[in-house]
């Protein structure tokens, strides 16, 4: 006697919960682990998970078992040499030969660690957990852009095709059922008076046909009740509903005068994939504008963004205005969430950064949602950074921070985009 | 035997396919008089496989780490290569539940009937300690009372409170069991029913003998009874009634572990019989069916690759050895049964004068029926079948810097070998043997638990880690005593650790 059952379709994520559970349980020593991956990561590596190292140590669940020592007795298989009586040099390091399995794996201190891999988006919400977009939510509910139609309801009238039958023939049969309610209750009593008067020992014949037909034309009332009338349809309902745009635009600026080396340039690198991966949970889809800049700046390609050297002098303005520009041409604030990033050794023409300033407070600032400037550097800030600080104590949707060296890229992102708790409050 | 038509053996399988082995399975099962529970047989995925590994062969458990761990473990392995997938996982209820992965052949589907649907399942519904212990008909209820009444305290008090306490629970599991008495059957209503009035009476009890308002007739009296009265094994129990100070979510919380951890004790004790038990009827049917012209040879071929594969016993001495394997034991045991039954030597006629030319259904039965691991091998394991395996004993003493080689497959050995091995699977040796001796009532509430060594091994580093999950639970000083070898007892362990030093002095 058996049943079959096919389960293969069934969910297969049963363990999805516990997966979670342990994600949650060991999120610490996980986060380390991530923080640790992402400055090792490739670059372009945004499609990926990671691999997740835990000490096994960390891991044990312990119970009460025996330990070591004292007396064991054990019955091995495939006896070749021995005989009773003979002695054995005990093993290094090893109690018994063979150490029946449990022994050995019950102690739970094996130096091996627990590997594990997660996936890109567990990956991307530990990475950038507790933090959010700036003024993310306060712009975009006054820019409204695009629409989308989502069910409504049920109306009284509309085009055919968006009868929904279901929901018609309900109301068909309530308005039956409302219509011939009197008449059914009619009938009724019509019908108990037949009984009895069948009941009747007297023939009663005369009445019988009255009632009879009585009941006959009542019969024939509640049939002409239509089926379905036009009273009955129902159409679904659709509505137009705004979405807040999901296009952002991240324009990455950076200066590449002689002074950037490749080491600065790597450090300008990660910040900006961080930023991407940051943007790419909010936003479906996000173009990347790369615009570098000595004296002049100019808009190029990934590759050429961070690999080709340039010599010269620096003017930081020439970037924010071909920013400027191309916000102009391309990018309606309207349309485009728009996002700045700017990396720079903080080298620039003394007389330029009060100009970059004035760029920035008033043509970029008011059309962006959130600008940031890193600077990478040892040495001192100068005038580029005094300037821009003026402005970042003012205005929330600005801010400057200093990286000093690989290590700092994270700690650095996270105080940039962390949540902001009075602000929401 | 007549020959009849035989089964399509194209390695493929169908549902059409599946039931018709079925049928001819279950119909040379009953010619055997295997006597199963209705069996409920599942088709999934390596990945639903995977998901029912984690869940360490519940059907429906209730959500903790420990689970995804072991998930994301049997993943790991799995994806590298390092291990196979089992091909199926059964489970003792009634109907009886048994996996088939999809990616078997036909073959082996029909090995998985036999040995999981026939095999496994008349030794659930046969054995005696699986009758006594566990009730299959309300294992599933139950385990659905258990997930959602662990789901609902996770969303009252939080998943942390909930994850600390069962960590707790799980630490403790393997003294959750009792050993010698019989639990009550329940089913979900029951349960139910029973837990809201149980909530309510446990934490009167409780209260009860934590009373701290003077009882002035019985106070001189009291003074002397130590509680609990006998040593208790089952640490658990012993929490969920008497723990001053859990809430009454927690108590059900300790209760659902230990009832879990009932339902697989009897599969602990039986590991060797109940795989060998499989292992002989699956291997007995497919002949069954071979014999009668109902499989072909290309199927056999597949069917006896598979069968020796996974009754093999590497020796000793090569690197694939980890230990007896219980399904090359149990099976060569209960082959060597039959064999006694029908064809004895006059060895067997000496060693087992009551089985040797008896009907051998009647005495594997029997055998199933009546015994667990530990008593079926000091009963059945014959001298040729010790040397068949070679057995050896390595005594191993601490105290000597040698192992010694206490006995081998020959006349003088025989009966030390049969004694050590059976040893070997007798559960009460093998777990620490820890009991609660007293349990301060009247003092400063602190639990006292007693380790007694077998053959001098001592209670392994984790000892200290457990004693904090038992004070999560207890809430008051907890500690741990052993015997030293001057007879003295010495505290071994303790929770909060503050105090060792003091106490030290206090028993030198």
């Amino acid at each position: 006697m058996a049943n079959f059952i096919d389960r293969r379709l069934n969910s297969k994520n049963k363990s999805t919960v516990n997966r979670q559970r342990f994600i949650r349980r060991y999120k610490s020593q996980i986060k380390k682990s991530v923080a640790d991956a992402v400055n090792k990561r490739g670059v372009t590596d945004v499609t990926s998970g990671e691999s997740i190292t835990i000490t096994k140590k960390d891991l044990s669940e312990p119970v009460f078992h025996q330990g070591n020592g004292g007396i064991k007795d054990r019955v091995h298989p495939g006896n070749d040499q021995f005989s009773a009586g003979d002695r054995i040099a005990r093993p290094p390091q090893q109690q018994g030969q063979g150490g029946v399995q449990g022994d050995a794996s019950n102690s739970g201190d094996g130096s091996d660690d627990f590997v594990f891999s997660i996936s890109k988006d567990e990956y991307l919400n530990l990475l950038f957990e507790d933090l959010e977009l700036p003024n993310l939510e306060k712009n975009q509910l006054d820019k409204l852009i695009d629409y989308k139609t989502v069910r409504a309801g049920y109306c009284a009238d509309g085009v055919p095709s968006n009868i929904d039958i279901v929901k018609s023939l309900q109301g068909s049969i309530a308005r039956r059922i409302a219509m011939t309610a009197d008449k059914r209750r009619q009938l009724k009593e019509l019908e108990a008076e037949l009984t009895q008067l069948e009941q009747d020992p007297h023939d009663n014949v005369q009445a019988k046909i009255t009632l009879n037909k009585a009941i006959k034309d009542i019969k024939e009332k509640i049939n002409k009740v239509p089926f379905i009338d036009s009273f009955d349809l129902r159409y679904r309902n659709y509505a137009k509903q705004p979405v807040p745009t999901s296009k952002a635009v991240m324009f990455c600026l950076m200066d590449v005068s002689g002074s950037m080396d490749q080491a600065t340039k790597d450090i300008a690198k990660r910040f900006y994939i961080l930023l991407y991966l940051f943007l790419s949970r909010t936003y479906k889809t996000i173009d990347v504008v790369y615009i570098r800049h000595h004296t002049q700046a100019k808009e190029v390609d990934e590759h050429e963004f961070f690999y080709s050297q340039e010599t010269g002098g620096t003017i930081a303005s020439s970037a924010l205005e071909l920013m400027i520009n191309i916000i102009a041409d391309r990018y309606n604030e309207n349309e485009w969430n728009i996002y700045g990033a700017q990396a720079s050794d903080g080298d620039n023409w003394a007389d330029d950064s009060p100009h970059c300033q004035n760029l920035m407070r008033n043509k970029i600032l008011p059309k962006t949602r959130y600008f940031s400037y890193i600077e990478i550097t040892q040495r001192a800030h100068q005038s580029l950074w005094q300037q821009y600080a003026q402005l970042a104590d003012g205005d929330s949707s600005f801010s400057i921070e200093h990286i000093k060296s690989v290590e700092d890229i994270y700690p650095v992102f996270r105080s940039l985009f962390k949540k902001k708790i009075e602000q929401a409050a | 035997m007549t020959k009849r038509k035989p089964l399509d053996d194209n390695s493929d399988w169908t549902f059409k396919k599946l039931e018709q082995y079925q049928s001819e399975i279950a119909r040379v099962a009953e010619h055997y008089r295997l006597d199963t529970y209705i069996n409920q047989i599942e088709v999934i995925t390596a990945e639903q496989m995977m998901d029912a590994y984690a869940s360490v062969g519940m059907p429906i458990g209730y959500n903790h780490w420990t689970f995804g761990k072991k998930f994301i473990q049997t993943e790991q392995t799995y994806k590298r290569g390092q291990m196979g997938l089992a091909y199926e996982i059964v489970i003792n209820s009634d109907p009886c539940i048994s996996y088939l992965m999809e990616e078997n052949s036909m073959a082996m589907q029909a090995l998985v009937m036999a040995h999981a649907c026939y095999g496994h399942n008349s030794f659930f519904k046969g054995n005696y300690l699986f009758k006594s212990w566990t009730d299959a008909s309300s294992i599933i209820d139950y385990l659905l009372f258990a997930k959602k009444y662990i789901a609902d305290c996770e969303h009252k008090h939080g998943i942390d409170e909930v994850e600390a306490c069962l960590d707790a629970c799980h630490a403790l599991m393997n003294h959750g069991v009792d050993r010698y008495k019989r639990p009550q059957k329940i089913s979900m209503e029951e349960e139910l029913k029973r837990q809201k009035e149980r909530e309510s009476y446990l934490q009167s009890q409780v209260n009860m003998l934590w009373r701290t308002i003077p009882d002035n007739d019985k106070l001189h009296d009291k003074a002397k009874v130590s509680f609990p009265s006998e040593p208790q094994e089952n640490i658990l129990y012993f929490i969920e009634k008497n723990a001053p100070l859990l809430k009454p979510w927690q108590r059900e919380l300790v209760r659902i572990v230990r009832k879990v951890s009932q339902y697989f004790y009897p599969q602990k004790q039986t590991q060797v019989m109940n795989e060998g038990w499989a292992c002989f009827w699956h291997y007995t049917i497919l002949n069954h069916l071979y014999d009668e012209g109902l499989v072909t040879e290309k199927f056999m071929l597949e069917f006896l690759h598979n069968h020796t594969n996974v009754v093999a016993q590497p020796e000793y001495n090569s690197p694939y050895y980890s230990g007896i394997n219980p399904y090359a034991l149990g099976f060569n045991m209960f082959i060597d049964i039959r064999r006694i039954c029908e064809h004895p030597t006059e060895e067997d006629k000496a060693w087992f004068p009551e089985i040797a030319g008896s009907n051998w259904l009647d005495t594997v039965h029997f055998a199933m029926e009546n015994f667990k691991d530990e008593s079926f091998i000091s009963q059945f394991l014959s001298p040729k079948l010790m040397r068949d395996f070679k057995l050896f004993h390595l005594h191993d003493d601490n105290s000597n810097n040698y192992i010694e080689v206490g006995a081998i497959h020959n006349e003088s050995g025989y009966k030390k070998i049969r004694m050590q091995l059976s040893e070997q699977y007798n559960l009460s040796n093998l777990e620490a043997n820890i009991q609660i001796t007293n349990a301060d009532v009247t003092g400063d509430r602190s639990l006292t638990l007693r380790y007694i060594p077998h053959q001098q091994v001592n209670l392994a580093n984790s000892k200290d880690e457990v004693l904090k999950h038992l004070y999560y639970l207890w809430q008051f000083d907890v500690k741990l005593i052993q015997e030293d070898s001057h007879g003295v007892d010495e505290v071994i362990a303790q929770c909060p650790k503050a105090k060792i030093q003091v106490e030290k002095k206090a028993t030198a």
